[in-house]
């Protein structure tokens, strides 16, 4: 990988409220912002894992970037071509591009239709010029680069077990040949042993069709393993991003710095060993989010400056992200390693 | 001391339509005080159903044979009446859904109270403060506005919260928690398995950790029991069984689960897929999926047999495992 990245995708001042019923029957509607101020790039053939906890916005990321929902502002620039602006019909063309992957494998499979007539399906729809032979024959290729049997063919998603009908989920973001994947907690509904196996078919895939991969995760050791760069959400904004080794051993965000101790080592004598970083209470409701940084009523290092205005995202040296106005301080006070 | 809980030959069986299946086979354990004992198996090993048979929770199509001592007393002999003495009162057991256990037409209060006016006939209004301060022990903030909520009203960790402080109000010998971190994020399940440490130093209540999640188990566990196919296939101390596994199930687990501070090209992860305990391999129910597999191990079941200090296998291979790319 000597030549320069080339930037797939580049998400410009994203933004994506809900609006939900208020509290009383009459009441008027409150806003909840899902996402807002999202700027980053994903490079082509890299990994770029999305964590955050649950309601982060991270799983709302994805389906704005696939346009499964619309942003209420900006752009999502597939190769310079914005996806927010394109007709329904040439975003029809588009999706054979950008698939998906979902996280419970049984609920995302029609019950009523045979494994190839679910694989087959994105190709009906996205590539109708495909006559039957050859949506066949690609249908029998794609079952056999995700390791499902040809004469799993007609059998329906019922008969599967949970690994195996993630594995016909693949097969069917993976029968258009698509550019980017956006594997939504993927193996999340998994068994230990069997989410190793899903996790090690996807770098496969990744490396044999040149995908590009937007993995979402609230398993910081799951995103950890599969990414190149690592997207850390908070309450809906980015607070940091860079890559794995950068994320995980010189995180720059307290907030980055505090999961990281939350998460869970298997490894007795390492757990017991370190201290984990009492990050306070829950994610708050991004209904009224708190002025300046959303992260601040969690934070320990927090100072009045955190309420009153809201940090900028900030590029770094070799182009990593953070959004922290105490950062360096942070880390002069407490470096790394003392407290990981 | 003699062990809080020992279980002796504990089987629970299914009745299907026209066949059975042993969703647990023969399981024996004990559990010491203060101790905190892991339960580790995929989907199917049997890890809830042999506790929530113990707990007299079981599906109405289900049996259940053998022993469990409390004491000298035998929860799987006792009538419901008789059992309901001891639920809550001396064992106690949380899950993975907070919401799905809590009564969501009652408030905090009247529910937690409920345990106490039972067990300990405490008036309601004397267990509604000992309520009270237990929601405070378990890291509630306003303890006493939060009392008056209903379940809806309180995040997955609050509710979970909740849960343990139900559990707790009698002070049990015995916690079982089943997946009590599962649905809760990282920060939040760091939360409550500090809080589990805490709560069974100072109650000296015995936890069973029933999980999927090994880096759960190295966090708080003192032992584990890691089944398969309904069987226990090892036990022992939670550092021999990370640190020198005796059984190639326990192995592959390991290699299974991505390690934070390892970034492997490729996990080693066990093939094939967990048993359906209606059609279990003949011999050792493992042996489709295992590397070290040989005639034996097809035809004849290993019996679970010591296998060094404190620690017991079910496996008939000896000697050192060399698995995938690691040593």
């Amino acid at each position: 990988m000597n030549q320069t990245p080339v930037n797939l995708l580049e998400i410009r001042n994203l933004k994506k409220t809900f609006s939900i019923g208020g509290e009383g029957l009459f009441s008027r509607p409150l806003t909840l912002t899902a996402l807002e101020d999202i700027n980053f790039t994903i490079r082509k053939d890299e990994t770029l894992g999305i964590v955050g906890e649950s309601g982060s916005g991270k799983s709302t990321l994805g389906r704005c970037i696939l346009q499964l929902l619309s942003p209420d502002q900006g752009q999502v620039l597939w190769l310079g071509q914005d996806l927010t602006k394109l007709p329904a019909e040439e975003m029809r063309k588009r999706r054979q591009d950008l698939q998906i992957i979902f996280q419970d494998p049984l609920a995302s499979l029609n019950p009523r239709m045979t494994v190839g007539e679910i694989i087959a399906d994105p190709l009906r729809t996205l590539r109708p010029e495909l006559s039957k032979e050859q949506r066949r024959e690609r249908v029998l290729k794609t079952m056999a680069a995700v390791g499902l049997l040809p004469e799993m063919i007609n059998r329906y998603p019922h008969e599967f077990s949970g690994g195996q009908a993630q594995r016909i989920g693949i097969a069917r973001a993976l029968v258009t040949e698509p550019k980017l994947i956006v594997c939504d907690e993927p193996v999340s509904a998994l068994d230990v042993s069997i989410q190793a196996q899903i996790l090690n078919l996807l770098a496969e895939l990744k490396d044999a069709f040149g995908l590009t991969l937007i993995f979402i995760s609230h398993n910081l050791s799951v995103v950890r393993h599969v990414s190149d760069r690592i997207l850390v959400l908070y309450l809906g904004r980015i607070v940091e991003l860079a890559t794995g080794d950068e994320i995980y051993m010189d995180p720059k965000h307290p907030y980055t710095r505090a999961l990281l101790t939350a998460v869970p080592i298997p490894d007795p004598r390492l757990a017991r060993q370190r201290t984990i970083d009492g990050l306070k209470g829950e994610i708050p409701s991004p209904i009224n989010p708190t002025s300046g940084c959303t992260f601040r009523t969690r934070c320990r290092f927090a100072q009045p400056q955190c309420a009153e205005t809201r940090p900028v995202l900030e590029t770094l040296d070799g182009g990593r992200l953070v959004a922290c106005h105490r950062w360096r301080e942070i880390e002069a006070a407490e470096p790394i390693g003392a407290s990981a | 001391m003699a062990p809080v809980l020992t279980v002796k030959d504990l089987s629970v069986r299914f009745a299907l339509h026209e066949s059975e299946v042993t969703a647990v086979n023969n399981l024996n354990f004990t559990l010491e005080a203060g101790e905190t004992m892991a339960v580790v198996g995929e989907s199917g090993s049997g890890k809830s159903q042999a506790f929530l048979a113990l707990m007299g929770l079981m599906a109405k199509n289900g049996t259940v044979t053998g022993q469990a001592l409390l004491g000298d007393v035998d929860l799987l002999a006792l009538s419901k009446t008789e059992l309901n003495q001891y639920r809550g009162r001396d064992v106690a057991m949380i899950f993975q859904d907070p919401m799905t256990s809590l009564n969501p037409a009652l408030r905090l209060k009247q529910q937690l109270a409920e345990v106490l006016v039972l067990h300990k006939g405490q008036d309601q209004k004397q267990a509604e403060a000992s309520a009270i301060a237990m929601l405070e022990r378990v890291g509630i903030p306003e303890p006493a506005k939060r009392a008056n909520a209903y379940p809806h009203q309180l995040s997955g960790g609050m509710r979970q919260r909740v849960m343990i402080a139900m559990a707790l109000l009698c002070q049990p010998k015995i916690l079982i928690a089943d997946e009590p971190t599962t649905a809760l994020d990282v920060t939040v399940q760091a939360q409550m398995l500090d809080l589990f440490k805490t709560l069974t130093d100072d109650f000296g209540t015995s936890l069973v950790l029933i999980t999927h999640d090994l880096g759960v188990v190295a966090g708080v566990a003192d032992r584990m029991m890691v089944m398969y196919g309904g069987r226990a296939v090892e036990k022992g101390s939670v550092d021999d069984l990370f640190y020198d596994p005796r059984h190639p199930y326990t192995l592959g687990l390991l290699h299974s689960t991505p390690h934070i501070a390892k970034r492997a090209e490729r996990l080693d992860p066990i093939q094939g897929m967990p048993p359906s305990l209606e059609h279990l391999p003949q011999g050792c129910a493992f042996n489709p999926r295992c590397a070290f597999a040989f005639d034996r191990c097809m035809v004849e079941r290993p019996a679970l047999t010591a296998a060094g200090e404190g620690r017991e296998k079910a496996c008939f291979h000896e000697g050192p495992m060399r698995y995938g790319k690691v040593a």
